[in-house]
């Protein structure tokens, strides 16, 4: 096969086929059959294992780069510890982050006030804000909650919200949610909090940063793992939604087809130029 | 003393940072606990300190004309105006639903974020068409890892592969073996063994500059040479 007209193929064709095979099936989606992977059977495990009503601490380090990946596992996350009673207490620490997270949560808490159930900012949930300073806010954290955060997202006093009475410091809660964009994150929180403070955690992380998180899976510092898009539309299916990230996995099938595709090209039309050149 | 005060300084701050982590005795842990405290603020402190850095070089190329000084200008246009809207209209609500500063966020920032991180996709696709290369056995690896990986974690892998794997000539395993479970193998077994190799090197060699930082051999960090 004659393979030399690849070899000047403007790049722009490449970006051409890549646009077209993502926005297809996101305005025609076609719903592809789902297999629930192990790390995402035990992260919903664990959520699922926390005894209703209690505070559990989420840690939404991302910002809207990273939005089609975090924010459907950021929705069901809250979705499954709102169903169990539970009140999360959500904070950020990328600078980027803090707005997209405060939306993210106060749209599913809508979504539950529309249906009727009361939850109230403050009392059934808490957005604790940002803070700079990474690694030493989630050490500062373990002296104290409101210590770290004395003031919250909506400029209130963290220490008289009724939502906040009887959280000290981490020993408060009964696991930790890190749904992380890459640094600071999951990694941290492993190194800071669960190895010093000895809470359990599971972690929803970008596809690209999941692979670093596998070691702390397999040592059971993790107790479960969303990884990417794949992970969320899994945690999804196991939700019994279809949502944002059930409806892209069409989407992401075909864009890694098509760079899979682009490899073996290349390497096609290279060996077909070295061929020619022997002979 | 110009160097000796801040070699101290670092010693002796390092070695209760690490007492304090084994150490729960109040003589240990208030000065932990403050030095903390007072990291969050040092940290908190070096957003000023950047902005300032921003403004000074960027208001420099304006002065001198550099190549693409316009983009200057709107970004130090784009700095000041949602800072003057942060400080002067939003207040201290500044992130609540419904502020100009929000409207900041949403309509411009997250857009333009989200842009930049979307257009990976298309850079990603042209370089491996153009860049990867399989001449070496470890391209060739990598290649196959990347592969397996790549459509192994997509709904569509098994789906378009599983008629190409099925034929009776080929081992049992392989027509057996959905491509999802050897996608986990990879990452299970040999991308964990490298990568805990990794951190566990990663994590020796910061221990070691540590202590070499805290007993004075290493001073790098104080600058102007040794």
């Amino acid at each position: 096969m004659n393979l030399s007209a690849l070899e000047s193929l403007d790049r722009r064709w490449i970006f051409l086929g890549m646009a077209l095979l993502v926005a297809g099936p996101l305005l025609f989606p076609v719903g592809l059959p789902l297999e629930v992977s192990k790390p995402t059977q035990e992260y919903y495990d664990a959520i699922a294992a926390v005894p209703d009503g209690s505070p559990v601490l989420v840690a939404c380090d991302y910002d809207p780069g990273n939005r089609p990946e975090m924010v459907p596992m950021t929705k069901t996350t809250l979705r499954q510890l709102f169903d169990k009673h539970c009140k999360p207490i959500v904070l950020c620490l990328w600078n980027g982050g803090p707005g997209l997270v405060d939306q993210t949560l106060e749209e599913v808490a809508d979504e539950y006030r529309a249906r009727g159930v009361d939850l109230v900012s403050g009392r059934d949930y808490e957005n604790l804000g940002f803070k700079s300073g990474n690694e030493a806010v989630m050490v500062l954290m373990g002296q104290g909650i409101t210590n770290a955060f004395p003031r919250d997202q909506r400029d209130r006093e963290t220490r008289t919200l009724p939502v906040m009475k009887g959280i000290r410091d981490y020993s408060s809660f009964p696991l930790l949610v890190s749904v992380s964009g890459g640094y600071p994150g999951t990694k941290e929180w492993v190194q800071q909090v669960n190895s010093r403070f000895h809470l359990p955690m599971v972690s929803a992380a970008t596809a690209v940063s999941a692979p670093d998180y596998y070691p702390y899976l397999q040592s059971g510092q993790l107790r479960g793992m969303l990884g990417g898009m794949a992970g969320a539309a899994e945690y999804e299916k196991l939700m019994h939604e279809k949502g944002p990230a059930t409806r892209g996995m069409d989407a992401q099938s075909l864009a890694h087809f098509f760079v899979a595709a682009c490899i073996l090209l290349g390497n096609a039309v290279q060996w077909s130029r070295g061929k020619r050149g022997r002979a | 003393m110009k160097r000796e005060i801040p070699l101290f300084l670092t010693a002796v701050i390092g070695a209760v940072m690490i007492l304090g982590f084994f150490v729960p005795h109040p003589w240990v842990s208030v000065p932990t606990d403050f030095l903390q405290q007072s990291a969050v603020i040092v940290v908190a402190f070096g957003y000023v300190l950047g902005g300032a850095n921003v403004l000074r070089v960027n208001l420099e190329g304006i002065a001198k004309r550099d190549r693409d000084w316009p983009y200057r200008v709107v970004l130090i246009a784009g700095m000041l105006v949602t800072m003057a809207v942060g400080f002067f209209v939003d207040g201290p609500r500044f992130q609540a639903p419904g502020t100009p500063s929000i409207w900041i966020y949403n309509n411009l920032f997250a857009t333009m974020n989200a842009t930049l991180y979307a257009l990976l996709a298309f850079f990603i696709a042209s370089a491996a068409f153009r860049a990867f290369r399989i001449r070496t056995l470890e391209a060739g690896l990598l290649a196959a890892a990347a592969l397996i990986v790549m459509l192994g974690r997509v709904p569509l892998g098994d789906f378009l592969l599983r008629p190409l794997t099925d034929h009776a000539g080929l081992p049992e395993w392989l027509r057996t073996t959905p491509l999802g479970a050897i996608q986990d193998w990879v990452m299970n077994v040999p991308q964990n063994a490298a990568k805990r190799a990794i951190l566990i090197g990663a994590a020796m060699g910061v221990m070691a500059t540590g202590l070499r930082v805290i007993l004075g051999i290493e001073r790098t960090y104080l600058g102007g040479g040794d």
